[in-house]
């Protein structure tokens, strides 16, 4: 659908954030006209992607070209469904963050924090960018604007320990970077377009070793910002920025950027098909599942809860890439899900620890004992998402890991369906001992802290209610379903 | 009148000159603001050029009528008309920069700085547009000889590095005129169209080999291809601000051109590239420069030393290109000429304003300057990126021509190259940015309280750093008018 109204809200849906920048900077020495453009930015954002969602579920794709990156390859937005999944998670939940930041960055007196809601509106505009992309060049681009973007993110407190993540989060990063790009190059060679199609471009001639290459370059390239094992030690590290960072880091942005790039490569450029003719799908599914179950284990045994949750998160974004890796329809729909369903459930349990850090300053689980007789609201919150996250109904992770374990089933996988299952169990077992200390054990003397402040707390109450009512109502106004089905559908197509 | 605008740039900037020197030695504020006019005259003859050759081909002008291929010929088509528009843009927005800060120059000492300047600009148009090789020589000589100083009058060791300069490039320059020779005895011409079509019948003379291998070797030394770079990390930074970035932007840039043009218009892909295996040389020689060179910035302290020896590697990549001697190669290694001109001058003249500003040179007290100076750290921040290759900026634009480019020969070790040097672009400018945006204080104590660098220091960083980013999103504009006819005789 080119030449329309609707063309042009992609492009609007990347700018505001980017426009926002300047404003922000603008208003630097006024804290509260400041936080007024980034909230007014991040409301304008979440209304235009969400009023593109009836005309993607008609089957109408907004699209528009801006001008031409390389002879052949312009820089071109198109929404679809698996785009508009990911634009929906990261706008719903920035407008969630950026109250969340501001009780967050207000609470714990943080500096600079000009540069802080900048980098972050930045953030945005780039992932939206990353998710309405029509082709890998547009992609790439966006996604190396994120890398720089959230780079002065990480290294926010300007601490050694800061600045060395921060180092450490950029040579992952553009290493990462880098081997895509080379896929990207080798993409045009082998198929001379760059377009994202559902089921993708390769053409018949593309022998083995050709796709084996792509694969691998795309695997590895993507594999380290969405923090595939053993790819992943960068984001244990990053842990070390504020909690409003870890949050975008984890659930909004930056690793979902790297697992829906493999949505791309897979579905759109690799296709499916051409992947399953070869046999190129078990080293995905084993290298996922690797990761599932080592990540879960590795969370076990860290007492800092932002460290455990950020072993969880590895856990999780392979349960996504284990439902790519299943070419079945049922495994797609419950990876397209999970991106989401991951994100709104982790960001609850991420706004909890902020918020226990604020309030409480403590970072780790053993002196978490009491908490929940101080802070009932925000741990109960905690409780949900951890039981989402394990898989208990009726909260939204069981849903999308009901799908991913079908999809193991429909092709007899079940290896894979005995790793999910088991990862349920690991997944309880390092969530519900927090659960318990914080409600059944006596709390420290010292511990007077008494209930999260109102703007930190509402976020963490909506995010958590949102994690229950997509478990209850998957299709509840953002149709996640129907938008996870039909994309998986059109890139699964004649594989079934 | 327009088809005199091929010889009117050269001439002119040559004439301003004179002008300029006889202007300085009344007061050196005129003879700076001749020198910009004189450049900006320049800079939109190459501009009515170059339209005039994207609508109507290309235009020739021979000195004093006298016919080819016997008389003296400037040939403007869209290869020199590219080279124009990125020596003189360049020079115009360099010559903005004060002389003071720019040329560490005391006023009564600068009598004829702006006229060698223009001299040097004068010989580098002339190099795009000669038609014959040997005033090729002529010019390349008169850039080499407003270098040698243009380098003596900056600090520490810089008369050394000239004078060393001054062997290297002289040893450059006869290889290449004694290459002219053979070339002469065997073909009789000296005229480049008239060489390209008589040379056929005779690749297999050894004079004519041994001439191309002459020339090109002449030429590498003079444009700093790794091995034969050793005289450049010394020039380039102990050579005054503006000099440098004059240097590192256009005139090793310009002697990358004379390559481009031989293996094009001189001696034909088909002799360069597939007969002997030259490009090839050229292009392993610039793989392991790249690496080299980036390796080598990494291990430097002093920030325009840094700057010098990212040099050595960025060039590299422009030898890489020539390597490929394939359309998407030579392509990026065009695109990256411009793209590395506006970058590095505009990390040059941060180095020069930032050292006028706080006295500071050393990469380790530039900690905490970002919030001094937030404008120009923005700056170095968009053209660092653009070195290191992210986009949207030019930088990457370059890189991924000349990553279609290895793999459309099928040549994976060049890619791989490619990439690990953006890896090691990351490391040394990372380092930096960290320092910048650190929120420790400035160290050095007389950088306790630097502001923001005068607007007249600031105008052209952040003009540089704009066209940086408009070069990246404009990059298909320039490759399908400008470069894409060049490539097509390859």
């Amino acid at each position: 659908m080119e030449n329309s109204v609707f063309s042009y809200l992609p492009l609007a849906a990347v700018l505001i954030s980017a426009v926002a920048v300047v404003f922000i900077i603008l208003f630097g020495s006024r804290p509260n006209l400041r936080e007024a453009v980034t909230l007014a930015a991040a409301a304008g954002k979440l209304a235009i992607v969400f009023s593109m969602l009836a005309t993607v579920l008609d089957g109408k794709y907004p699209a528009i070209t801006l001008f031409s990156l390389s002879p052949g390859v312009g820089l071109a937005l198109r929404v679809d469904e698996a785009g508009l999944i990911f634009a929906l998670l990261a706008s719903a939940l920035w407008l969630v963050t950026s109250f969340y930041s501001i009780g967050y960055m207000r609470g714990s007196g943080e500096k600079r924090q000009t540069r802080f809601f900048a980098s972050f509106a930045l953030c945005l505009s780039a992932t939206i960018g990353i998710a309405f992309s029509a082709n890998l060049l547009t992609f790439y681009l966006f996604y190396e604007i994120l890398t720089v973007a959230t780079y002065p993110l990480v290294t926010h407190k300007g601490t050694p320990e800061a600045l060395k993540a921060g180092r450490k989060y950029l040579v992952y990063l553009i290493t990462g970077g880098v081997i895509l790009l080379a896929g990207i190059a080798y993409t045009y060679q082998v198929a001379g377009t760059l377009d994202f199609k559902p089921g993708g471009v390769m053409p018949d001639t593309v022998g083995i070793s050709q796709l084996a290459v792509l694969f691998s370059l795309f695997l590895i390239g993507f594999g380290f910002k969405s923090a595939v094992m053993p790819l992943h030690s960068w984001l244990p590290s990053a842990m070390v920025a504020p909690t409003p960072v870890s949050a975008l880091l984890h659930a909004v942005a930056v690793v979902k950027a790297g697992v829906f790039g493999l949505v791309r490569a897979v579905g759109f450029v690799l296709g499916p098909e051409t992947l399953a003719q070869f046999g190129l799908a078990g080293i995905m599914s084993v290298v996922a599942g690797f990761t599932v179950v080592a990540a879960s284990l590795l969370a076990f045994r860290q007492d800092n809860l932002k460290a455990r949750l950020a072993y969880s998160t590895i856990g999780h974004l392979s349960y996504i890439v284990l439902g790519l890796s299943l070419f079945s329809a049922a495994g797609w729909t419950g990876a397209l899900m999970h991106i989401f369903n991951h994100g709104v459930m982790k960001i609850t349990l991420f706004f909890c620890a902020g918020a226990i850090y604020v309030t409480a300053h403590l970072q780790n689980i053993s002196q978490l004992d009491g908490i929940g007789r101080r802070m009932p609201w925000t741990m109960g919150a905690f409780t949900v998402a951890a039981l989402g996250l394990a898989g208990v109904p009726p909260v939204a992770g069981f849903i999308s890991k009901w799908h991913l374990v079908a999809g193991t089933l429909q092709h007899q996988q079940f290896v894979f369906a005995v790793v999910l299952l088991l990862s349920g169990l690991f997944n309880a077992g390092y969530f519900f001992p927090i659960v318990y200390r914080a409600f059944f054990k006596q709390p420290a003397e010292s511990l007077h802290s008494g209930e999260a402040r109102r703007l930190m707390l509402v976020p963490i109450l909506v995010a958590a209610g949102l994690s229950l009512l997509l478990g209850i109502y998957p299709d509840f106004l953002v149709h996640l379903y129907n938008l996870a089905e039909s994309a998986a559908r059109q890139v699964i197509g004649g594989i079934g | 009148m327009i088809h005199n605008v091929p010889v009117l740039i050269p001439i002119s900037l040559i004439f301003f000159a004179f002008f300029t020197g006889i202007l300085g030695v009344m007061r050196l504020r005129y003879s700076q603001l001749v020198a910009v006019l004189a450049s900006a005259l320049a800079f939109s003859l190459a501009v009515w050029g170059t339209f005039h050759v994207l609508n109507n081909g290309e235009l020739s002008y021979s000195f004093g009528n006298w016919p080819q291929p016997v008389g003296i010929e400037f040939v403007l088509d869209s290869l020199s008309a590219f080279m124009l528009l990125v020596i003189t843009g360049t020079g115009l927005i360099l010559l903005l920069f004060p002389t003071k800060p720019g040329f560490k120059i005391e006023e009564k000492r600068g009598v004829p700085l702006y006229a060698i300047v223009l001299l040097l600009m004068g010989g580098l148009c002339g190099i795009a547009l000669a038609g014959d090789l040997f005033n090729l020589y002529v010019f390349l000589e008169i850039t080499s000889l407003s270098t040698y100083a243009l380098v003596s009058i900056g600090s520490g060791k810089a008369g050394m590095s000239s004078f060393r300069y001054l062997i290297m490039a002289s040893i450059g320059g006869s290889f290449y005129l004694l290459g002219v020779g053979f070339i002469y005895f065997s073909t009789g011409t000296l005229n480049m169209a008239d060489v390209m079509n008589l040379l056929p019948e005779l690749y297999s003379s050894p004079a004519v080999i041994g001439g191309a291998v002459f020339i090109v070797t002449g030429v590498c030394l003079k444009m700093a291809l790794f091995p034969l770079h050793t005289w450049l990390p010394d020039a380039h930074s102990y050579a005054p601000p503006v000099v440098a970035a004059f240097l590192a932007a256009v005139q090793i840039e310009a002697s990358a051109y004379i390559i481009i043009r031989m293996l094009l218009n001189v001696f034909t892909p088909e002799f360069m590239a597939r007969l002997l295996p030259l490009t090839d040389i050229i292009g392993w020689a610039a793989a392991a420069g790249i690496i080299i060179g980036s390796v080598m910035a990494i291990a430097q302290t002093d920030f325009k030393r840094m700057l010098a020896y990212s040099t050595v590697g960025q060039i590299a990549y422009v030898g890489l290109g020539i390597g490929l001697a394939n359309p998407l190669g030579i392509t990026g290694a065009l695109l990256h000429i411009m793209a590395h001109a506006l970058m590095k001058s505009c990390l040059f003249l941060i180095a020069g304003g930032v050292a006028h500003k706080t006295g500071i040179t050393d990469i380790n007290d530039y900690r905490g300057l970002g919030r001094r100076m937030p404008w120009t750290m923005a700056a170095f921040t968009v053209s660092a990126l653009a070195m290191i290759g992210i986009p949207p900026t030019a930088g990457f634009f370059s890189k991924w021509y000349l990553l279609l480019g290895s793999l459309d020969a099928g040549n994976w070790a060049f890619l791989a190259v490619i990439l690990a040097s953006t890896l090691l672009n990351a490391v040394y400018f990372f380092r930096l940015i960290e320092k910048v945006f650190a929120p420790a204080e400035p160290s050095d104590a007389s950088a306790r309280h630097p502001g923001e660098l005068s607007p007249r220091l600031l105008a052209p960083v952040l003009v540089f750093a704009v066209l940086v980013l408009v070069v990246g999103f404009i990059s298909v504009l320039i490759v399908n008018n400008l470069l894409s006819p060049v490539v097509q005789g390859l």
